[in-house]
């Protein structure tokens, strides 16, 4: 299926979470927040939060600004 | 009291947390982040902003901030920057939040992109929609002190005018108007944007601020190291002076020598 990641089209598996998805990319969970269609997805259910087709994803970090 | 005492006992407090150093630092705009460690280590600041970013996909092996300057050392302060409607901030600072665990933020609403001025309205409208949701709210604002009561009104926890547009170093450019803001206000305020060196900061502090938010002046100066000690000092400076209470002006001279005993 498709989603929607940081503003870019891509392939994942079906009912992926997004655990599973930040395991896949090699992201730190600690490190970012995820919005997933505009509601922020809690740390604590990264694991039970499975994405579906069409879904945009955000996934943001702390950089350096003023 | 003595004068060191004073000032060993000399602490800002903003959202139940008390901070010594009254010098904010931005960590944008540095050469790499070993720089942006080591002048923010120079500064002495205690309190760093911070922007919420898209993570690169394509590379998320990147070194991240956080791996150079640690969040338990430094309070990070997530910022606004670049979002001109409220909306956009509430989202952002509601990841920053997600993202980082605390409370504290702060708040830019941008009006456009060649002054980087303060939408006034919008930033209302975000921080009556964020202190609702359990925000403590570092506001940044134009330096009208109707303004600033306003937003203290509405339960920010700093007001952080500006001295003159983010990026500038223009320095203060109207002093009035920041003193009328410290006199009215029962809330920190700080200084935010466009100081440009230490004597600038130096100012702010003489005029009563509880402190400097500073990204630019250090980050750009030829040797940024040096610069962030240097403005260290001058917030030191200033606030020692303003606590020290400064003589009056004068119209004419007056001797500082004793006139009896002339030959």
């Amino acid at each position: 299926m498709q989603i929607i990641l940081n503003g870019e089209v891509r392939a994942v598996a079906q009912g992926l979470s997004v655990s599973a998805l930040l395991t896949e990319l090699g992201i730190d969970t600690r490190k970012v927040a995820v919005e997933r269609n505009l509601e922020i997805v809690p740390k604590s259910a990264f694991e039970t939060t499975a994405l579906a087709e069409g879904d945009r994803l955000e996934i943001v970090h702390f950089i350096g600004g003023g | 009291m003595d004068g060191d005492q004073k000032t060993s006992a000399d602490f800002f407090e903003v959202a139940g947390k008390r901070f010594t150093s009254r010098l904010l630092v931005g960590t944008g705009k540095y050469k790499d982040f070993i720089e942006t460690r080591e002048a923010i280590e120079a500064s002495g600041a205690e309190i760093v902003t911070v922007a919420v970013r898209r993570v690169n996909i394509s590379d998320p092996k990147q070194p991240m901030l956080m791996d150079f300057v640690d969040p338990k050392k430094y309070t990070y302060l997530p910022n606004t920057a670049g979002c001109y409607t409220a909306q956009d901030a509430v989202r952002t600072l509601r990841l920053a939040r997600e993202a980082g665990g605390w409370n504290l933020v702060k708040l830019e609403v941008l009006g456009d992109q060649k002054t980087l001025y303060p939408d006034i309205v919008e930033t209302i409208k975000a921080a009556e929609s964020l202190i609702k949701d359990g925000f403590d709210v570092m506001v940044y604002t134009s330096d009208d002190p109707i303004i600033a009561k306003t937003l203290e009104k509405i339960g920010c926890c700093a007001i952080m005018p500006l001295a003159a547009p983010i990026g500038s170093g223009l320095g203060i450019q109207n002093p009035v108007n920041i003193r009328l803001i410290i006199e009215e206000a029962k809330v920190p305020v700080l200084v935010d944007a466009g100081v440009g060196t230490a004597s600038d900061a130096a100012i702010a502090m003489e005029l009563g601020c509880d402190g400097v938010l500073m990204n630019t002046a250090i980050a750009a100066a030829k040797d940024p190291i040096r610069m962030a000690r240097a403005m260290k000092l001058a917030v030191e400076a200033g606030r020692l002076a303003y606590l020290a209470g400064r003589m009056p002006k004068k119209l004419y001279a007056d001797p500082s020598s004793p006139l009896a005993g002339l030959i």
